[in-house]
């Protein structure tokens, strides 16, 4: 995946998998712990000593992680509103500045939103393609060069594209002169660019879990007669469904963070993304635009969130089985 | 599909070498014949549709003369060719589309990012020196006075507009654009004037009136010499000469100014320059070898900011980590007591700000700090007037307070699957030994946990020093440095001063840019070299 899924806050993919196969284990632990506290009533003085004091920790996290998203909730119902409006949370109630997101063309949301959406589904697609094939073949495969190769591609991981910025701008303005379709300005010379990055962290991180798959599965569908092709595509990458999840969606949410390769490939106002438009938006006229930012900063974040939200469980489940062994 | 076990291994050390190799060729023969007709067909077809692009694309760089690259698409195609109709090559089968996308968008870009490192491409330095030549001679046209008036008809072929001229003298027809010097024509006239010629469009009135901005650029060079002049024309249905007040001089590489008489030349710096030092722009690019390099380390207006700028790079990425491990750490304590009730839920809300995109995060924050309509200033601290993102030490400050909100999360994640799986004999030897709850975490648990979370405070720092949305979402690198010849303020971080040097403003100096990229590129391998042989010293003394 282009840019590696560092785009995630804190962490490039294998540790975000880890952090959330480790989430998994707290969760099973909680449940645990959950049955073990139910013991007598304890006192006031000693409830709070034990967990009391927690709760009022847990209290003030909430505030603080949760503020800032009600906060944008609050102003994108705020309708015309700006930053000073904005101060009054939830006083009013109105979902203009959602349809006025779609009426003006100088700021053309749909479009950004469509564009976020198609760059993020094919580059994530196609990331989970290519790092799958790779993976197959290092996991499966015993060829002059396999260690080599696992290890240049760590090496690579080290330099991110990100740092290219320049150099891709100049390649893709290279290309636009002789192929305009695939060049800079172009949605598809843009999801090429981050299937650059395809490989790297994603091959380990599926490396990882393909080699959990017994060898067996393959010999057994050998000896019916199934080609490698076969074997490929309807047997393994069925079985390691789960790590192509992950996968697809950490590419997906560094897609919809990216901005510098974005905002260096995309020129055009209706081109951009999300990360791109938005950042214009209120980079322009903070003030006046806000509950304009607003309304559309929660509709692009709805869907990430849920993604992330909804297959967690999921993705979770199959990571831990594939850390378990 | 269930088999049972089939003993089909003889023992390795009784297979001779031709054993062995008719046994791979059955292998062989056995893979061609499962492999379905569809796959087959579907095969066939993709690789007809890749050679069809690449004949294509091979012919059309050939025409604009990238042979390089033409070459390059063509070896391409011809080694995906090999690998696929070949048998066996199984792993490279599987290996190549991700690798060809890997060398081209990485691995080359990386390698072009340090040849320009190493030239003066800019503005004013983006093209080749016969492009640069006549865009002097372009920009400096004027219409020579008392020039003779060519009857002109503006015609189109393929696309290109072109001027079709009656020679005021000899009344030849001539047809010629901005690309290509005038050539005579065979043409009907009316009343004198050429009017249509073959293989040409007329545009009419209409047509020219709706082209009026693409026409009037068009200037086309009377004849090979590009000092001879160009045609002009600002109707549509004449034309003037135009001659540049600069003479360019093939043979002596200079430009001259005909009315001040000063000579530029070139003096392998990318643009011709006087004696007195000023240049003539559009330069062209050039190799300036380690110039850039030797610039951001001694130019004073360049080296201050970079110098400023790497050490709060430094300084902000481990303070990202310090803070929210730390932060991470003590709330995973907090939250890992089996006797706390609805531990999940906290733990639910607690992942909201990793789920919410990271660049709304940044641009939300940055409107809660806003000075004079922030929520912190107006509501939280009633009505204040703090600079939280014009004051330099205060932006700072309100980064790392952004970034500890986006960060603790992930970290809360990783140290609470730490510390579950450290297991719990340990603490309670510790225990049984008398030791305290603070000295069994300090001395026992702490060390362990840091053994399984020390790669991942790593890449973490490597994130951070690159950590480009935050900072310039939220603050833009601002406030910006006063005494300062690049673009770059007190919270840039290396990342976002590439960016801007390259990207933000009228001046892009992709040389310089690149530089400091190749510069992080080193700073980055070696940090990541060094602590990674240390994590790796942490693990072998446990």
């Amino acid at each position: 995946m282009a840019l590696d899924s560092t785009a995630l806050t804190g962490g490039t993919g294998p540790e975000v998998a880890r952090a959330l196969s480790e989430d998994a284990a707290a969760g099973r632990a909680d449940d645990s712990g959950r049955r073990g506290a139910r013991t007598p009533r304890r006192p006031f003085g000693v409830w709070f000593r034990q967990t009391g004091w927690r709760h009022l920790i847990g209290i003030v996290m909430l505030v603080f992680c949760a503020f800032p998203l009600l906060y944008v909730l609050s102003a994108a119902l705020n309708p015309g509103g700006t930053l000073l409006t904005a101060n009054g949370l939830f006083r009013t109630f109105s979902l203009e500045s959602f349809t006025r997101l779609f009426e003006n063309p100088t700021q053309p949301f749909a479009a950004w939103f469509v564009n976020s959406m198609v760059i993020g589904l094919a580059t994530a697609i196609g990331t989970v393609f290519l790092g799958a094939l790779a993976a197959y073949s290092f996991s499966r495969m015993r060829f002059t060069g396999r260690r080599i190769g696992l290890l240049s591609l760590l090496l690579v991981q080290m330099f991110p594209q990100l740092l290219a910025f320049v150099a891709i701008f100049l390649l893709m303005s290279t290309i636009a002169d002789i192929f305009p379709a695939i060049g800079l300005n172009t949605q598809v010379g843009l999801i090429m660019v981050y299937l650059g990055g395809a490989l790297g962290v994603n091959t380990y991180l599926m490396y990882g879990f393909f080699n959990t798959v017994p060898m067996s599965i393959d010999e057994a569908a050998k000896i019916d007669g199934a080609g490698h092709a076969r074997i490929f595509f309807t047997i393994i990458l069925r079985l390691v469904a789960p790590i192509l999840a992950v996968v697809g969606l950490l590419s997906f949410i560094a897609t919809l963070n990216d901005f510098v390769i974005a905002s260096v490939v995309l020129v055009d106002t209706d081109k951009q993304t999300l990360a791109v438009g938005l950042y214009r938006l209120v980079s322009e006229e903070t003030a006046a635009n806000w509950s304009l930012f607003a309304a559309g900063a929660v509709l692009s974040a709805i869907l990430p969130m849920a993604l992330f939200l909804a297959l967690q469980r999921y993705i979770v489940g199959g990571l831990t089985a594939g850390s378990v062994k | 599909m269930t088999l049972p076990p089939v003993e089909t291994d003889l023992p390795t050390e009784r297979r001779d070498p031709a054993t062995d190799k008719r046994h791979r060729r059955a292998e062989r023969y056995a893979e061609a014949a499962s492999a379905g007709w569809k796959v087959w067909l579907v095969k066939t077809a993709a690789l007809a549709i890749i050679d069809a692009a690449a004949v294509y694309a091979t012919m059309v760089l050939a025409a604009s003369d990238q042979w390089v690259i033409a070459g390059i698409v063509a070896l391409v195609t011809v080694a995906v060719n090999v690998v696929y109709l070949t048998p066996g090559l199984l792993p490279a089968k599987y290996l190549t589309p991700g690798l060809i996308f890997l060398l081209v968008f990485q691995i080359f870009v990386i390698g072009y990012t340090v040849y320009i490192a190493f030239t003066n491409y800019g503005s004013g330095h983006n093209s080749s020196k016969d492009d640069a030549v006549n865009a002097l001679l372009l920009q400096s046209q004027s219409r020579l006075e008392d020039s003779a008036t060519y009857p002109i008809t503006v015609v189109e072929q393929n696309g290109v507009f072109s001027l079709l001229v009656t020679d005021p003298e000899t009344g030849d027809a001539e047809v010629g654009n901005s690309e290509a010097p005038l050539e005579p024509v065979d043409a009907e006239f009316s009343g004198g004037k050429a009017i249509a010629a073959e293989g040409y469009n007329t545009l009419q009135f209409a047509q020219v009136i709706a082209n009026q901005k693409e026409i009037g650029a068009i200037a086309v060079p009377v004849s090979d010499d590009p000092n001879d002049g160009y045609l002009r024309t600002t109707d549509g249905s004449s034309a003037y000469l135009f001659t540049s007040s600069l003479q360019w001089d093939p043979d002596a590489d200079t430009m001259t100014d005909s009315r001040t008489g000063v000579v530029y030349r070139d003096i392998g710096t990318g643009a011709f320059t006087a004696d007195d030092g000023t240049e003539l722009l559009p330069g062209w690019v050039v190799t300036v070898g380690v110039d850039n390099f030797v610039r951001a380390f001694t130019e004073e207006s360049i080296r201050g900011p970079f110098i400023a700028v790497a050490i709060w790079t430094f300084v902000f990425a481990f303070l990202s980590v310090a803070t929210t491990f730390v932060l991470g750490l003590f709330l995973a304590i907090v939250f890992n007591d089996p006797r706390m009730k609805s531990r999940k839920y906290y733990r639910v809300i607690m992942i909201l700000p990793y789920a919410f995109p990271a660049f709304l995060s940044a641009l939300v924050w940055a409107g809660l700090f806003n000075q004079d309509f922030g929520f912190i200033n107006q509501v939280l601290l009633g009505g204040a007037s703090i600079p939280w993102l014009q004051d330099p030490l205060l932006a700072k400050i309100a980064i790392l307070i952004v970034n500890l909100w986006l960060g603790f999360p992930y970290m809360f994640l990783v140290t609470t699957g730490a510390l579950q799986s450290i297991p719990d004999d340990v603490t309670e030897a510790g225990r049984v030994d008398g030791a305290s709850v603070w000295q069994i975490f300090r001395y026992i648990k702490f060390p362990l946990l840091l053994v399984s979370v020390a790669p991942l405070l790593i890449s973490s720092f490597a994130f951070n020093f690159n950590n480009f949305n935050l900072i310039y979402m939220l603050t833009g690198g601002g406030p910006r440095f006063a005494d300062a010849s690049i673009n770059a303020g007190a919270t840039d971080i290396l990342i976002s001063m590439v960016y801007k040097v390259a990207f933000v403003g009228q001046l892009r100096d992709f040389g310089l840019a690149s530089a400091f990229s190749i510069i992080i590129f080193v700073l980055v391998g070696v940090i990541s070299y060094i602590s990674f042989r240390q994590t790796k010293a942490l693990e072998e003394l446990n």
